[in-house]
Formats: structure tokens, sequence, C-alpha cells
């Protein structure tokens, strides 16, 4: 039967008001919305409390699907191996790229090392990472990129720590919940990593483009000395992330820089590390200063010539 | 040749004399199926681009289609905010979007009583391209800046994805409707 063209539920009286207050609560919901939305677009981190507790809630679960995630995976290569001895292949390969990533990284150091070494009053100190946990989820739905690691303030983890993988890095933490912390990976539109190529040092920045790369642009003009198959590295510059960890490797060549891929696919990422503060590392050797000036040396590790020197009695490039 | 099933559970979910559907179960399914999609950021799929469907909205939209007046018309903003808490977006973004979808496929429902499912896809995938637009544009505002582009793939995903959520949805309201409690 058609509904009737007044949406009159009949002559019960209290149907009706049910009916009509439905609509008032809809469209109060609706107003509401939009006055939330306004709050949460013009302060990113409003409603961070709220979002942090509500991971918090659903993390144990999340966890334990983790957990299974990775189980499966290895059963499902085990199951594969058994008759393709594909596992095998597939971890070799594996072995492949993380040499690989280190062999980038080793050169970034040397090249790094002789700097420092003209330097002669900077050096870098091998930081333990913070916690080493799961990626338990992503937002896989939504343009913003976001993941979920199984760690929170009760394992150390603040906002603004690095977090890497084996391969290289994957991000960084914007809110930390109790036990869980949501990271910004480093291909979310918002993200934008100061770099460098690792064979030289040329300068530049990674902005995440959404889709899964990240474009490199280059801090020179004239010609691009871009090649495919470079591997960019971090630079260090702004002091949040930590000089010499692989980020990317370029794929394709555009006018001003290029698009490259990242080396760590958090989807083939079981546990990844939440690294320290670079800046609160630098802070904590420095000599004592205004703590709006100390920033500045954790950013002197490329360019300027160090200040007065005050880590020269660690070795450099020690990592 | 199949071996033959307990009586018990031959009888599970037919209809019997005395015995009636539960109406926690009936009642609560609906939300708890969605709000267990609005959960899918949590679930062991780690993604470097926006991939998956939004899978709590496209079971809102296949309950709204399969059974009309099953949610409430409000139902879309305390959905959309249990959805805005974990799928990245600024929060009223859902709230929003939810709310307006909800009050939409009311109108529909009323203007266009005669539906097949043809029909219910189109009109689906016309609701999943405007809503992953406009979220799109949201989190652009709130700091993103993604090409419209970027969305191409995920909205051939979600609209493919959507007879398989209102499958679900099927599935669901038959075990929502289980004669279970005695009466």
């Amino acid at each position: 039967m058609a509904a009737p063209s007044n949406r009159r539920p009949g002559y019960s009286r209290r149907a009706q008001y049910g009916n009509f207050f439905g609509y008032i609560a809809a469209v109060i919901g609706l107003v509401v919305g939009v006055l939330l939305l306004i709050v949460s677009t013009g302060n990113a981190s409003a409603f961070g409390g709220l979002r942090s507790a509500a991971l918090d809630g659903a993390a144990p679960a999340a966890k334990a699907a983790a957990g299974a995630r990775t189980g499966s995976q290895t059963l499902w290569s085990a199951l594969s191996g058994y008759f393709t001895s594909g596992a095998r292949v597939a971890r070799l390969e594996r072995e492949v790229a993380e040499a690989r990533v280190k062999l980038a990284e080793q050169a970034a150091l040397t090249e790094e090392n002789s700097r420092l070494k003209a330097l002669l009053a900077l050096s870098q100190n091998n930081q333990r990472p913070v916690v080493v946990t799961r990626l338990i989820g992503s937002t896989s739905s939504s343009s913003r990129r976001y993941a979920i690691i199984g760690a929170g303030t009760t394992q150390g983890v603040l906002p603004g720590m690095a977090v890497r993988s084996p391969l290289g890095l994957v991000g960084r933490v914007i809110e930390a919940g109790h036990s869980s912390a949501r990271i910004l990976l480093v291909t979310d539109t918002a993200s934008s990593i100061p770099v460098r190529r690792a064979s030289d040092g040329i300068q530049g920045y990674a902005n995440g483009l959404g889709n899964g790369t990240v474009q490199i642009r280059l801090s020179t003009t004239g010609v691009n000395p871009l090649k495919r198959g470079d591997a960019i590295v971090t630079s260090g510059s702004g002091g949040i992330y930590r000089p010499g960890e692989a980020v990317a490797v370029v794929t394709t060549l555009t006018n001003d820089g290029a698009i490259a891929r990242p080396l760590s696919d958090p989807g083939q990422t079981e546990f990844v590390a939440v690294e320290a503060l670079f800046d609160e590392a630098a802070l904590a050797d420095a000599p004592p200063m205004s703590a709006s000036a100390a920033p500045v040396t954790a950013r002197t590790t490329t360019a300027r010539p160090a200040s007065p020197a005050p880590r020269g009695a660690r070795a450099p490039g020690q990592k | 040749m199949a071996p033959p099933l307990p009586s018990a559970l031959r009888q599970f979910g037919k209809p019997r004399i005395n015995r009636t559907a539960s109406p926690v179960l009936a009642l609560a399914t609906p939300w708890l199926l969605v709000m267990l999609g609005s959960l899918s950021p949590t679930w062991p799929v780690i993604a470097s681009a926006p991939l998956l469907p939004p899978i709590g909205f496209l079971l809102l939209v296949g309950w709204q289609q399969l059974r009309p007046g099953l949610f409430p018309v409000w139902a879309g903003w305390p959905l959309g905010l249990f959805d805005d808490l974990f799928s990245g977006q600024p929060i009223g973004s859902a709230v929003v979007l939810w709310s307006v979808t909800m009050l939409m496929l009311d109108f529909i429902e009323h203007r266009f009583p005669w539906r097949g499912f043809l029909s219910n896809w189109v009109v689906a995938g016309a609701f999943i391209a405007g809503y992953l637009l406009l979220a799109l544009q949201i989190a652009n505002l709130a700091g993103g800046a993604n090409s419209p582009l970027v969305l191409l793939p995920q909205l051939a995903v979600a609209v493919l994805a959507y007879p398989v959520a209102a499958k679900l949805v099927g599935l669901a309201d038959r075990f929502r409707l289980i004669p279970i409690r005695t009466v």
C-alpha cells in the first residue's frame, strides 16, 4: 500500500506526537552536528580526549584482532610455503628490502658523519625507543590517514613522538590516550617531513598525498637532480624527526621534485617503535638556556656551525 | 547425503506457536550492527590510502532501505557521533551527514514507496558518492588537502560493496527476528 501523503501515523495522538518529536529530534541533532563541526574544524585537537577514551575502550578487542592478523599471516605464509616455498621467497625479499634500506641509511650516516666531523661539535646519540608496539588499525575509509597503535601515555607515548618500523618512518603521534594512540601517517596530506636525499643531502620536504604516496618538494630550484630509485631520508630539520631515518624511494619525477613511495607500508608492518622526542634529547644535552632558543641547536645538525659546542664529548655519528 | 540435524536445531529459526522474537534482540541488532561497522578503523586492516568503504554508512543505508521506519528518524546523530569517534574525520562530520541522510531517505521512502533492488542500489550509490565527497570536503576544512580524485577507487569499491552490505543487513534482520522468547 502506498504511504499516505501526510505522515500521520493514525488517530493515536501519542503516535502523532512521537512522529513529530522524532523529526524535531532529528533536526536538533543536525544543528548540534553543525555546531560540533564548526568547533572541531576550527580546532583539530578539540574532543581529542573523547576520541582517545573511545579508542582506549576499543583497543583491547583491536589488539586481539591485530594478533589474529599477524597470526593468520604467518599461518597463510606457512601454508603457501608448504606448497610453493613462497613464504621463504617473501622473507628473503623482505630481508633484501630491509638491507637496502639499511644500506641507504648507512650511506646517509657516512655522509652525515663526514659533515659532522667537519663541524666537530654535534653528535647524534642513539636513543632507545620509548616503546615497541603493534599497529592495531587505521582510518580505512576516511580521507585522512591516521593509524592506531597499542600503546599510550601509560607506556610513555606523548604527542609529537616519531613512529617508525624496521623499514622506515611511519608517522608521528598526534593524540595519546591511556593505552592507545593515534598517529598521523606520512601519507596524510597534513604530514610534511623535512627530508634530504640520502646520497648527497639535497634538502626538501616530503608531503603526503593521501593516496599512499608522498610528494618530494625540493628547497632548491633549477634542474631537478632527483632520479628514480633515490632514497629519501629525514634531514632532522625542525627537531621532530631524527636525521637519517629512511622515508621513501622516488618512483616518478615531477617538475619541481618527485613522487615517492614510502618504504614502510603500514599494511605490512606488524610492530612499530615509538621514538623519544628528538627535541627533548637535544634539550637534555644542551647547556642551560632559554627553552625557546634550545630547539635551534637541534636544528643545526645540517647547516650552521655549532654554537658553543655543548656536546663535543660524544663521538659524532654514533648511531 | 547430509546427516539430519537435531530437531531442536531444525526448529530454531521457524515460527512456532508459543515463541516470539526477543524484543531486546529485535531492537538492538540494527544499532549494534551499524556501530560494529563504524568500528572498522579498529579492524586489523591498515591502509595507506582510503580504500575501504564507509561500512557503518553502508549498513545504515541498508537498514533504512530494507526496513524503513525501524530506525527512528533521529538515529543519524547518535550513530554518527559514534562513527566520528573512530573514523578520523573531525567530530560532527558524520553527525551532520548521517542526520541529513536519514531525513532524505525518509523523504524518499514516502515519496517513492515502490522500489526494487536496482533502484535502491542507484539511490544508495548516489548517497554514498555524496557522503564520500562531502566527508572529504569536511576533512579538508580541518587540515587535509586531498583532491577528490583520491576518492575514485574507494567510491567504486563502496558502490560495489553495497549489495553485500544489503545482504548482510538481510541476514541480520533474520537473526534479529529469530523466535527465541517463550510467550
